[in-house]
């Protein structure tokens, strides 16, 4: 099977990843605050993980990164331009694989994209080629997504995304259905593919050892309403990461105290609180 | 690495029947059935009110004999192919436009909303008025009945696409053309479908009323025409050869939508 998986080839220039911006970003839904002024620099080719508890406004502020909600106020930039909507730029790679085309082949999904801009059969098959072999799911081409497991829907997801070249891939808790096992080497995958394509990624997830595994950079997020960036901590361990090293689990530690105030407040928020924990 | 974490699920396939050729026999006994209560009915009643099996059977056959019943089947046939056909090009196009702005669909809904309760048959004298007593004013009828249904369901089915399909084409470079041609429309193929064969079922409804006036020849006049020579068999050969020629239209189109837009989620 591993003989399937293409070696990260170039050969289509992958296009380096481009630095993202939000500048005092502020989202109102109506008379609700989602998001409170925040302000986030996330560098080329940097792999930044948006943790926090449900409902505290990530996917919000991922929406408006991809350009699908505009900010109440703030700017929101790639590599200095304003995000004026979605695009091909910015990929995004959603929770549920209904974002998948049902009644198209995991190829022609793949090849949606480039369909779209007008691009010729022959550079089609090529594309669905080399990013069905990134996530090695060349022998799947001819399927129908309704015919693969949770875990092929969501690498089909990421290659469709792949196939644009986006300057930066954005994830909204892509893993979140799958079942743990699954889940893990979906993990193990998205550190080769990002190794592979050199984009700039912003992933929300409310997973904190997932967040330690893939990020640069992990920033948590406060429990809405009007949701903040708490706090911000670097990822300074070798990749692949090790789940059972001594620096994987201080972090997680650390992180798990920190979101644990914040799911606390949100909990109580909504009336759940049983009385404090220790 | 291993990649073979999640094998292919197996293509989803319907159950084995086993009960296939039952179903088929109870079917067979339940027509049985209905023929036996039939055929007891009209000898309890008489031919004057109730032609018998055998009755219908052999005005069929007469009927048959002079190239009537033909006739009639081809013209109503042609009248709901035609008006039906006019309902699903119009209706769906319209349907997909509404769904997706919201200005036309304000606009359209009063619209749709009012007429859609009025009924064929209340237009009929209108249609002949405007239309004449040629083809259109029966073509034109099927398509009033047809229209609205087909229309309200491709709505539907555009306002059921998920958010995130259209977020995703959008994301993948879609413009608003292109998200409706390869996103929209094939989303809201089931939806489609289920308005056609609704608006099938209200062609055949509309059908004898759309034949009151001035047909010469269709299954709706024949049934009217009978009426004044006085021959009820013949009324009942119409009206059991109008639900056998309903029958066989909806499975045609259940087999055809099955065989073609199966990949588009069509389950019948």
């Amino acid at each position: 099977m591993a003989a399937e998986v293409s070696v990260p080839a170039r050969r289509r220039g992958t296009r380096a990843g481009a630095a993202a911006r939000l500048d005092r970003v502020d989202i109102w839904f109506g008379g609700f605050h989602a998001v409170a002024e925040v302000s986030l620099d996330v560098a080329p080719g940097e792999f930044v993980c948006l943790l926090g508890p449900s409902g505290c406004g990530k996917s919000t502020l991922l929406s408006t990164l991809a350009g699908f909600l505009v900010p109440s106020s703030g700017a929101v930039t790639v590599d200095g331009a304003p995000v004026a909507g979605p695009g091909p730029d910015l990929g995004m790679v959603f929770q549920s694989s209904e974002a998948l085309f049902d009644w198209q082949s995991v190829r022609r999904n793949v090849t949606f994209g480039p369909r779209m801009r007008g691009v010729g059969r022959a550079e089609q098959a090529a594309i669905a080629d080399e990013y069905l072999g990134l996530v090695g799911l060349r022998h799947c081409a001819d399927k129908l997504p309704d015919q693969l497991s949770g875990g092929m829907r969501q690498r089909v997801q990421i290659a469709r995304v792949l196939a644009n070249q986006p300057r930066v891939l954005l994830m909204d808790e892509p893993f979140g259905a799958l079942d743990a096992q699954t889940r893990l080497v979906m993990q193990r995958e998205m550190d080769r593919i990002r190794a592979a394509t050199g984009c700039t990624v912003v992933f929300v997830t409310h997973d904190i050892g997932e967040a330690i595994t893939l990020a640069d950079r992990v920033l948590v997020m406060t429990a809405g309403p009007a949701a903040r960036i708490k706090s911000v901590y670097p990822v300074e361990l070798a990749r692949p990461r090790d789940e059972t090293s001594a620096g994987f689990l201080t972090l997680q530690r650390r992180l798990r105290q920190d979101i644990g105030d914040e799911v606390r407040a949100a909990l109580r928020d909504q009336g759940l609180d049983q009385g404090e924990p220790a | 690495m291993s990649l073979t974490a999640d094998p292919v699920a197996p293509p989803a396939r319907a159950p084995i029947r086993r009960d296939g050729g039952r179903a088929a026999l109870v079917s067979v006994a339940s027509v049985l059935l209905g023929l036996a209560v039939w055929q007891l009915l009209a000898a309890r009643f008489g031919p004057a009110l109730l032609a018998s099996p055998m009755q219908t059977l052999t005005a069929a056959v007469e009927l048959a004999k002079d190239g009537t019943l033909f006739d009639s089947v081809l013209a109503s046939a042609r009248r709901i192919v035609i008006g039906w056909g006019l309902g699903l090009l119009v209706g769906v196009p319209v349907g997909l436009v509404m769904g997706r702005m919201r200005l036309v669909r304000t606009l359209l809904d009063p619209y749709i909303e009012f007429f859609r309760f009025i009924p064929p048959v209340a237009f009929v004298t209108l249609a002949v008025v405007w239309f004449g007593i040629g083809e259109s004013s029966k073509v034109v009828l099927i398509f009033y009945t047809s229209v609205f249904i087909v229309t309200l369901n491709t709505v539907a089915g555009v306002l059921a696409v998920s958010e995130s399909k259209l977020r995703a084409a959008a994301s993948l470079g879609a413009g608003r053309w292109q998200t409706l041609r390869h996103v929209v429309l094939p989303a809201t193929v089931p939806h489609v479908v289920t308005g056609a064969r609704l608006a099938m079922g209200n062609s055949f409804l509309t059908i004898v009323s759309a034949e009151i006036v001035a047909a010469q020849v269709g299954l709706g006049a024949l049934i009217w025409t009978s009426r004044n020579y006085g021959r009820i068999d013949w009324v009942f050969v119409g009206i059991i050869t109008l639900g056998l020629l309903g029958f066989v239209f909806d499975r045609v189109l259940r087999i055809v939508a099955r065989r073609l837009l199966g990949r588009y989620g069509v389950k019948l």
